[in-house]
C-alpha cells in the first residue's frame, strides 16, 4: 500500500467536500474492495474519505412497500434485518450469501454497487428489483446506473446516499458461487412486481456486467413458474469465458439458476 | 501405556503457544539495526536481461543498497543445485541448467528474482524496487511439459536439448510388453496429475545477519531442515563455512515440502547482509508465495494395465512426462523417479512393470516435492486404472483388488521396493464396513429421487516413508544420507531435553517425542523439552519431510534413550547396591525388582551430576547421543472409500462421506495421527476437486496467483471424515512405526475421482473435477 491521508466524514456534505478537495480522493466504505486493491498497489488514492460514521448513510427503513437502505449499511445488517426479511426476503438471502462473515460485517451496499464488480451480487438484486439509487445529486434507476463492468453512471465525486426499492410481490435469488472467490459465477435474481411485470437480472455471467434476460422476463410474466423457462435457450455469445467457466457453461448456469430463483420465490 | 506414554491421546503441548498467538516465526524475529528487503522480480516468463538501471531507485528515501546477479557472481556465490543425480537410460547424467540466485542474463519464469533492494522500511524497499528499471527482451514461452518436448519449442537451457532433463526408465520393458501382448484384457488410460501450489499458512521468510566482528553468519529461515540448509549453503552456495554459519528455523507455519528447499531469497539475504553491513529481513507476501514457492505434481501419463483371464494383473506399463519448471529444485529429480515409479506396484502382486519418465524444463516456477511427492502421482494412476479395469471387467472394485493383493511378506516388487509387512485385506474390510459399502445401491436410489447422482469410489494406496537406508539412496543418486540424530540430556534435577535433527512445522513433535520419554522413564511430558531447529544447539540432522520423523527421527531418540537407560540403571544399581539386571524403571522411579528399594529418577540424575558416588570407571553426567540409519523404507498402506453426490444441472460435486482405514504401524498419539490424516485428506480432496495451478500458455503468467482464482479447500467443502486404523507393526524400526504424514494426500484423490466417474458414468475426467468439468463430462456421456 502507498501512503494515503485518512479523513472521517461527519455528514454527506462533509464527505462530498472532503472528496472534492482532492482529485485523487476516494470514498472509503467497508474497504473490502478498495483496501485489498490498495494493498496490491493497484489503486493509490491520495485521500480516503471514510463514510462509515455518517449517520445519514446508515440504516434500513421500511414503510408500507417502500424500502430504503443507507449506502453505508453493511451486508450483515441487510441479511439480519427483520424488516427486509418480511418485505423482500430474497434481498436478505442475497446479502447473507456475500463473501464470508468478516466481509459481510464490513462491506456495504453502497460500496458494492459503486464498484459494480461483474460478479457481485447486489447489482443483480437491484436491477431485478428496479431499485432507485439516490445520490447526493439525483436519483438514478438501476437500469441506467449499472453501465458496464466496473462502470456506473456515477460522476466524479458523486456519492451514493441510499438505495430505494418498492417491495415486489415475489422475488428469489439463486447464486452459483465461483469455487475460489465465492463471488457469483452466475447469480440470477427474479422479481415479480405489483404491476404484473417480471424482471430477471443476471450477474457473474455477462461480459458487460449485470444484465436483464428479457426472454425469461416475458415467459415468466405470463406464467411465473420454473417450468415456464424450460423452452428458453440462453445465448452465450455475450457471456464471459475464463479459467473457471466457459460461456457455454455459464449459459447453462443462467437457466438453472433462473429456475431455482423462481422456485425460491414461491 | 502410561497416561502420557506411547498410544496416549495427549493434547499437543505446542498448541497453547500457537493458538494464543505466541508462536515465534521468522518474521517475528527482530535484531538491532535490522533492515528490510524487497526482491525485484521478472514480470516475464522468458526474457533476456539487457540492462538493469538502479540509479533512480538508489536515490529513493531509505535505500541502503540494491544488489544484482553480477555482484553475486563477483562474490563467487554458487549456483543453486539439485541434490539427487538421475541418469538417463542411455547412461548420461541429467541436464542441469544453471540457476543463479539472482538471474544474470536470462529470466525463465514470472517471479524469477533479478535484484534485491534493502531499505529502512518494507514500504521503502518496495517503492525503490518499483523504480528499478530492468530492460528485458522477451523470448518465446512454453509452460507445459508436453509442448516443451516438441521440436521447435522455446529452449530454456543450453544443456537441455528439447528441454529434456532426463529420459529415465525402471523395470523390465520386454517382459511388460510381452504381458500386454498376451493379455486377456488391457485397460488403457491417459492421466493428468494437476499442478498444485503448496500454500503453507506461513509464507517463506528469511533474516540474514552478518557479524563482521566474528566473521559469522546467522540466518533465520522458514526451513523444514535447517542442517541441510546449512550444509547446502556452505558446501555449494559458498556463502560461509559451516562452522561460521548458524541456521535457525524457529516456529514454522507449515511446509508440505515447499520449505525443504534452499531458495534464492535466504542465500541472497544472508549475502546482502554482508554486502550492505546491516541485518536483512525478507518476508514473502502471498502473491510471491504463489509465484515462487516450488509447486507440486504436474505429470502427464499414458498407462496400460494387462490382465489374464482370471483377472490377475500380468503387467503395468507407464509413460510419464513430468514438468520440473524453469530450474531443477533441490530434490526435484527424485520425485518423478525413485519416489514415484518405485511405488507403481501398489498393493498388488504385479509380475512385470515398466515405467519411462521424461522430465522437462518449462517457463514455470520449479516443481519439487509436495506432500506425498511422487507417491500420490503413482497411486492416482494405479487406483484409477484398477477401478476402471473393474468396471470394464464387470467385477466389483473390491474383488479386483483383493484378487491381486500381496499377502506374503516380505514381498519384492519389480520396481526396487521390498515390502516388509502389511495386511491389505484388513484395511479394505474395515473401510468397506465403515462406509456401509453394501448399502450403497439403496443410497444411490434415494439420491436419484432427489435428482442427485450418487457415486462411490475406492482407493487402496501404499506409500513409502522414511527414505532409507542411506547407502541405498546414495547408490540411487542422492547427495545426502537419510539417517536421523538425537541427543537425550538428563539434567541434574531429572528433567530431560531431547535434541532432535527432525524439525516440527506443525506435526506436534514437542508432544510425541516427549511421549517416548514418558513411556520409557515414567516421567511427565511436561518435564521433557524437545529442542530442534537450530544448528548451534542441535547436532547435525536431516530434518522433516517424507513422513520420516516418526520412523527415523523417533528411532534415533529410542537409541539414545537406550543408552541413557543403561547408564541410569547402572548408576541406580550402584546407589542401591543391587544388581544392574534387577533394576526396573517405573513411574519415575528406578526400583530393584521384587523389593521395596527404589531411587527416584531425579535423585539418580542428581547423583550423576554430583558424581560423589559413581560406579567404578563411570563418567559423570547423563547425556547420550545416537544416529539412526534405517534398514528399509516403511510402507504405510490403507483403503479409502469416498461417496459423492453430483448435481447434474450444475456439475457440482458434494463429498458426502469419506472413510479412511490406514495401517500406520504403531501409533504414538492417535489424536495427532488423526489430525495428520484429516489434513492430508483435505489436501487430497483439494487436489481432486478444487486446486489447480494454471499458467497462461502464451504469456507464462500464473493466472491462479491468488485465492480469488486458486481454490483452497475450505471447511464447507469437506465432510466429517471417518478415520480408523488397523495395525501391522513395521519390522524395520524399534518402535514399529510406519509414518502418517502424507497418506491422506496420497490415497484420497483417486477415491474421489472414482466416486465422481461412477456417479456420472463417464471416466474421462481430469482433476480438479470442477463443476464445469463434471458438467461437461456429463454432457458428453449423454
Ligand atoms: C473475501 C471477499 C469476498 C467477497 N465476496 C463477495 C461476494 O460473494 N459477492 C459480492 O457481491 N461481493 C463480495 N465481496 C465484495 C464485498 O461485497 C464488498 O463489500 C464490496 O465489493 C465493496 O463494498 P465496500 O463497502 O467494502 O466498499 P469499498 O471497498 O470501501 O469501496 C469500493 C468502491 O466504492 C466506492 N464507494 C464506496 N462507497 C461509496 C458511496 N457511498 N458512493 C460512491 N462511491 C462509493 C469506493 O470509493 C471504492 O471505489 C467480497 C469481498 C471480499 C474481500
Amino acid at each position: 500500500m502507498y501512503a494515503t491521508n485518512y479523513h472521517r466524514a461527519s455528514s454527506v456534505e462533509d464527505a462530498v467536500k472532503l472528496a472534492s478537495a482532492n482529485d485523487e480522493a476516494k470514498y472509503l466504505s467497508g474497504g473490502q474492495t478498495l483496501l485489498p486493491t490498495m494493498k496490491q498497489r493497484l489503486a493509490a488514492p491520495s485521500d480516503l474519505v471514510d463514510l462509515r460514521h455518517v449517520s445519514d448513510l446508515k440504516g434500513i427503513s421500511v414503510s408500507g412497500g417502500s424500502i430504503r437502505i443507507g449506502a453505508a449499511t453493511t451486508h450483515a445488517e441487510v441479511a439480519n434485518s427483520a424488516e427486509i426479511a418480511s418485505a423482500c426476503p430474497a434481498l436478505a438471502h442475497l446479502a447473507a450469501h456475500i463473501g464470508d462473515p468478516h466481509v459481510r460485517h464490513m462491506g456495504t451496499i453502497g460500496g458494492s454497487i459503486a464498484n459494480n464488480d461483474p460478479a457481485a451480487d447486489y447489482p443483480a438484486g437491484l436491477m431485478a428489483l428496479n431499485a432507485t439509487i439516490v445520490t447526493n445529486k439525483r436519483s438514478i434507476g438501476a437500469d441506467d446506473f449499472f453501465t458496464g463492468m466496473f462502470d456506473t453512471a456515477l460522476e466524479d465525486g458523486e456519492l451514493i446516499v441510499a438505495v430505494e426499492i418498492t417491495a415486489p410481490l415475489k422475488s428469489g435469488y439463486a447464486k452459483f458461487p465461483n469455487p475460489a472467490s465465492r463471488y457469483a459465477m452466475t447469480g440470477v435474481f427474479v422479481a415479480k412486481h405489483g404491476d404484473g411485470s417480471v424482471r430477471v437480472a443476471v450477474t457473474g455471467a455477462g461480459s458487460g456486467g449485470v444484465f436483464r434476460q428479457s426472454d425469461m422476463e416475458q415467459a415468466l410474466a405470463s406464467n411465473f413458474s420454473a417450468g415456464a423457462l424450460d423452452g428458453i435457450t440462453v445465448d452465450d455469445s455475450d457471456l464471459m469465458s475464463d479459467i473457471h467457466a466457459s460461456s457455454a457453461y455459464r449459459a447453462n448456469l443462467v437457466k438453472v439458476m433462473a429456475k431455482r430463483a423462481v422456485t425460491a420465490a414461491g | 501405556m502410561g497416561m502420557e506414554g506411547i498410544g496416549a491421546r495427549v493434547a499437543r503441548k505446542e498448541d497453547k503457544r500457537f493458538i494464543t498467538g505466541k508462536g515465534r516465526y521468522t518474521d517475528d524475529m527482530v535484531v538491532p539495526g535490522m533492515k528490510h528487503a524487497h526482491f525485484v522480480r521478472s514480470p516475464h516468463a522468458h526474457a533476456k536481461i539487457k540492462s538493469i538501471d538502479t540509479s533512480a531507485a538508489e536515490k529513493m528515501p531509505g535505500v541502503i543498497g540494491i544488489l544484482n546477479g553480477n555482484q553475486l557472481a563477483e562474490d563467487a556465490v554458487g549456483n543453486l543445485i539439485c541434490g539427487w543425480m538421475i541418469h538417463s537410460k542411455d547412461g548420461s547424467p541429467m541436464n542441469m541448467g544453471v540457476w543463479r540466485p539472482l538471474a544474470q542474463e536470462t529470466v525463465r519464469y514470472v517471479g524469477d528474482a533479478v535484484a534485491i533492494v534493502v531499505a529502512d522500511t518494507k514500504a521503502q524497499a518496495r517503492d525503490a524496487a518499483e523504480a528499478v528499471v530492468v530492460d528485458y527482451e522477451t523470448l518465446p514461452v512454453v509452460t507445459t511439459a508436453v509442448e516443451a518436448l516438441k521440436d521447435g519449442a522455446p529452449q530454456l537451457h543450453p544443456v537441455a536439448k528439447n528441454n529434456l532433463i532426463y529420459d529415465w526408465e525402471i523395470g523390465d520393458a520386454a517382459a511388460t510388453d510381452a504381458a500386454i501382448a498376451s493379455a486377456a484384457h488391457v485397460t488403457e488410460m491417459k492421466i493428468i496429475n494437476n499442478r498444485l501450489v503448496p500454500n503453507p499458512m506461513e509464507p517463506r521468510a528469511a533474516l540474514g545477519v552478518y557479524d563482521a566482528g566474528d566473521d559469522h553468519y546467522t540466518v533465520w529461515t522458514t526451513s523444514q531442515n535447517p542442517h541441510v540448509a546449512r550444509l547446502v549453503m556452505s558446501a555449494f552456495y559458498n556463502v560461509a563455512p559451516e562452522n561460521k554459519l548458524r541456521v535457525i528455523a524457529p516456529d514454522v507455519g507449515g511446509g508440505f515440502g515447499s520449505k525443504i528447499y534452499i531458495y534464492p531469497e535466504e542465500i541472497v539475504c544472508l549475502w546482502a547482509s554482508k554486502r550492505t553491513g546491516v541485518p536483512v529481513k525478507w518476508n514473502s507476501d502471498r502473491t510471491e508465495a504463489f509465484l515462487t514457492d516450488a509447486h507440486g505434481r504436474d505429470h502427464v501419463s499414458t498407462i496400460k494395465m494387462a490382465f489374464d483371464a482370471n483377472n490377475k494383473i500380468t503387467g503395468f506399463k507407464v509413460d510419464t512426462i513430468a514438468n520440473l519448471g524453469a530450474y531443477m529444485s533441490l530434490f526435484s529429480s527424485s520425485v518423478p523417479t525413485y519416489l514415484y515409479a518405485t511405488l507403481l506396484s501398489g498393493q498388488y502382486d504385479i509380475p512385470a512393470i515398466h515405467a519411462n519418465v521424461r522430465t522437462v524444463y518449462t517457463n514455470t516456477v520449479p516443481v519439487d516435492a509436495y506432500r506425498g511427492a511422487g507417491r500420490p502421482e503413482a497411486t492416482y494412476l494405479l487406483e484409477r486404472v484398477m477401478e476402471t479395469a473393474a468396471r470394464e471387467l464387470g467385477v466389483t472394485p473390491a474383488e479386483l483388488r483383493q484378487n491381486n493383493f500381496i499377502r506374503e511378506f516380505p514381498h519384492q516388487t519389480p520396481v526396487i521396493m521390498c515390502y516388509d509387512a502389511g495386511d491389505y485385506d484388513a484395511s479394505l474390510n474395515a473401510a468397506m464396513k465403515a462406509s456401509d459399502y453394501a448399502g450403497f445401491p439403496a443410497r444411490k436410489a434415494e439420491a436419484k429421487s432427489r435428482g442427485k447422482l450418487r457415486g462411490i469410489g475406492m482407493s487402496c494406496y501404499i506409500e513409502a516413508c522414511g527414505i532409507a537406508p542411506s547407502a541405498a539412496v546414495g547408490s540411487l543418486g542422492a547427495g545426502v544420507g537419510l539417517w536421523e540424530s538425537a541427543e537425550v540430556r538428563v539434567n541434574a534435577v531429572g528433567t530431560i531435553e531431547v535434541l532432535t535433527g527432525s524439525h516440527s512445522h506443525g506435526q506436534g513433535h514437542e508432544t510425541t517425542f516427549a511421549q517416548l520419554v514418558a513411556e520409557r522413564f515414567g516421567v511427565g511430558i511436561d518435564t521433557v523439552s524437545i529442542v530442534h531447529g537450530d544448528t548451534d544447539k542441535v547436532q547435525m540432522g536431516m530434518g522433516t519431510y517424507g513422513s520420516r520423523s516418526g520412523a527415523v527421527g523417533m528411532s534415533a531418540v529410542v537409541k539414545a534413550l537406550d543408552k541413557v537407560e543403561l547408564k541410569a540403571k547402572k548408576l541406580a544399581a550402584h546407589l542401591m547396591e543391587a544388581d544392574e539386571s534387577d533394576i526396573v524403571i517405573e513411574n519415575g522411579e528406578l526400583k530393584v525388582a521384587g523389593t521395596d528399594k527404589s531411587v527416584p529418577w531425579f535423585q539418580m540424575a542428581l547423583a550423576a551430576y554430583t558424581a560423589h558416588n559413581m560406579p567404578e570407571g563411570m563418567e559423570p553426567g547423563l547425556k547420550e547421543g545416537a544416529f539412526y540409519d534405517p534398514s528399509n523404507f516403511t510402507f504405510p498402506a490403507g483403503c479409502y472409500i469416498c461417496e459423492v453426490e453430483v448435481d447434474p444441472e450444475t456439475g457440482k460435486t458434494e463429498v458426502i462421506q469419506f472413510v479412511a482405514a490406514d495401517d500406520f504401524g504403531k501409533i504414538i498419539n492417535p489424536m495427532i495421527v488423526e489430525g495428520q490424516v484429516h489434513g492430508g485428506l483435505a489436501q487430497g480432496i483439494g487436489q481432486a476437486l478444487l486446486e489447480g495451478a494454471h499458467y497462461d500458455p502464451e504469456t507464462g503468467q500464473l493466472l491462479t496467483a491468488s485465492y480469488m482464482d486458486y481454490t483452497m479447500p475450505r471447511a464447507d467443502d469437506l465432510p466429517s471424515f471417518q478415520v480408523s486404523t488397523t495395525e501391522t507393526a513395521c519390522p524395520s524400526n524399534p518402535l514399529g512405526i510406519k509414518g502418517c504424514g502424507e497418506a491422506g494426500a496420497i490415497g484420497s484423490p483417486p477415491a474421489l475421482i472414482n466416486a465422481i466417474t461412477d456417479a456420472i458414468g463417464n471416466n474421462d475426467l481430469t482433476m480438479p473435477a470442477t463443476p464445469q468439468r463434471v458438467w461437461a463430462a456429463l454432457r458428453s456421456a449423454q
